[in-house]
């Protein structure tokens, strides 16, 4: 597994609430809070592992602490059809180029729409307790499912 | 560029025309809006403005009056300059946004003719719905006639967009009364109005991408009370950038306001404390009153909201007062009025400490007349001889039936 999107930047530096507290003559005006540091003119056109995320975007905090159960993601069975992808709510699935990487558990909160679209057979997204190792959840991988006449 | 109106020297226009007048001098980019009565007109009247070329800006027909204080908050935090209007159940439908709009800390401003709130439905005047916006976090400006609807409302985008202020801003007028009484009103041409207005200056605005921002976040017991305390900061210190305001407009028009208007209270020894259209059949009163010996005086805010503690109290802290009654025209919902509360706050930090009692009046459009407002105040001077609050403390002016009234004093 290519780590290089999943690990080296500021994804979930933080546990949300861990910030340095501010008084109330410091905080922003409308609690407008700004997305990046610096000039964010291209930034629809930056991969994320480039971005300048401010130390107040939600993507610098790991907010996934509630999460009771974990999708799995197994590379041998996915077809790259995006499905889960596209029907993420937390933008939690990474892709590059059109290929699955991985899962960003710094944001997922286990809602499992990914299992419910993801279309081969077996599926390619498993739901497990949070707790469990994950590559004793891929060693327990279900086998493909006979067509039933 | 949007076609010049040819205006006389003198209008005859209802608060309503008045009022959307003063939102088309202003060139509003977005007004988002759901037509409730009495308020109609206003957004009926901009929309013609719009379509016959007197208005660049956008009219976004809404589905509710929810969908339109929504549409109102996203383009003011897109970064335009934002305008509505609506009453009573209308207002009540906002509620929930109105928060977000001040929370926000978007310049909005929010026409408002004030209707009361069902249940019984009825579209005539009292003051529901105002009082209903008083903890929203908005600022509110009350005008009592056409004229000041225009006025207040060309003042009400300069003090909200104020850099210092940057809070939302109601300009109330009283439904019908108001709304849809003619009058002279003397009106500024467009460039002089769109020059005391002035350009829009987004701040934190959404459509500049090259320094983006997320409005409307979250903010759980670790953040919440500091935005909460720096936004309340914010409204207690628009007080002083209002009376700029209201200064700035006296020098262009002659035409002079105060947060808290007073009339006849130097020597005082009664005094009514009214909002709205009453606030003229009061000073009527008083003045009449006056010809038969009775030294009586009137206090109306002009600011509802941020609520004028220090001008009220100076308003009654005179050797010569003796007894105040403070006008509701809102049914109070089991309390004393909120004026009555807030007036006699102010009050017991005078050295005067007159006596204070509580009129309900008005509800649903009840006519006050100008010998109700004489006897309440001939009232207040029994109380003033007697030197304690000779009636119930709350009362009921203008109701049928058996007399009604709450509370009594235990200074006698």
């Amino acid at each position: 597994m290519s780590t290089g999107v999943l690990g080296e930047n500021k994804r979930g530096l933080k546990e949300l609430g861990a910030e340095d507290k501010l008084g109330w003559d410091e905080v922003t005006q409308g609690v407008v809070l700004t997305s990046f540091e610096g000039d964010s003119s291209d930034i629809a056109h930056t991969v994320i592992e480039d971005r300048t995320y401010s130390d107040f975007n939600t993507y610098t905090a790991t907010v996934a602490s509630w999460r009771v159960l974990k999708p799995v993601y197994n590379r041998d069975i996915c077809i790259d059809c995006q499905n889960c992808w596209v029907w993420c709510p937390d933008t939690s699935i990474i892709s590059r180029d059109k290929q699955m990487i991985g899962i960003d558990y710094d944001h997922c909160k286990g809602c499992g729409v990914c299992v419910e679209v993801c279309p081969t057979n077996p599926k390619s997204l498993l739901m497990f307790n949070e707790a469990k190792d994950i590559d004793e959840a891929l060693g327990e991988w279900p086998e493909k499912k006979k067509k039933e006449k | 560029m949007a076609k010049e109106f040819e205006l006389n020297e003198v209008e005859v226009w209802d608060g309503n025309y008045a009022a959307s007048q003063a939102l088309r001098q202003a060139q509003v980019d977005v007004v988002a809006a759901y037509p409730i009565t009495p308020s109609t007109p206003i957004v009926e009247n901009y929309g013609a403005y719009q379509a016959n070329g007197y208005v660049e800006g956008e009219f976004v027909m809404v589905e509710s009056e929810h969908g339109a204080m929504s549409g109102c908050v996203g383009a003011a935090a897109a970064g335009g300059r934002v305008a509505t209007a609506t009453s009573s159940q209308g207002f009540a439908l906002m509620a929930e946004v109105l928060y977000q709009a001040s929370g926000m800390r978007l310049p909005i401003v929010l026409t408002v003719v004030n209707r009361a709130l069902a249940s019984p439905l009825n579209v005539r005047g009292d003051h529901s719905d105002m009082y209903m916006g008083r903890d929203s976090g908005w600022i509110q400006l009350d005008a009592f006639n056409a004229q000041e609807a225009y006025d207040m409302t060309l003042c009400a985008f300069k003090i909200g967009e104020h850099l210092d202020v940057r809070l939302p801003v109601m300009v109330h007028q009283d439904g019908f009364t108001t709304s849809h009484k003619a009058q002279n009103v003397y009106p500024l041409q467009d460039a002089v109005a769109y020059k005391f207005v002035g350009d829009y200056v987004p701040v934190d605005d959404m459509l500049d991408f090259s320094r983006a921002v997320t409005h409307g976040a979250q903010t759980e017991e670790d953040w919440h009370f500091e935005h909460k305390a720096r936004q309340h900061k914010a409204l207690m210190d628009s007080r002083t950038v209002i009376d700029s305001v209201l200064a700035e407009f006296k020098e262009l028009t002659g035409r002079e306001y105060k947060r808290v208007e007073t009339y006849m209270m130097e020597d005082a020894e009664v005094a009514m404390v009214v909002l709205g259209s009453s606030v003229e059949t009061a000073v009527l009163a008083a003045k009449e009153l006056r010809e038969e010996g009775v030294k009586a005086g009137v206090v109306a805010p002009r600011c509802f909201r941020p609520f004028p503690f220090d001008l009220v109290r100076d308003a009654l802290d005179t050797d010569s007062l003796k007894a105040v009654v403070c006008m509701d025209k809102s049914a109070p919902g089991g309390a004393m009025g909120a004026l009555f509360n807030e007036v006699s706050a102010a009050a017991y930090s005078t050295k005067s400490r007159p006596l204070m009692t509580n009129y309900i009046f008005g509800l649903g459009g009840r006519d006050f007349s100008k010998e109700e407002a004489k006897r309440i105040l001939l009232e207040q001077k029994a109380h003033a001889d007697a030197g304690y609050v000779t009636t119930d403390i709350q009362q009921f002016s203008g109701v049928r039936g058996p007399k009604l009234g709450f509370f009594q004093t235990r200074r006698g």
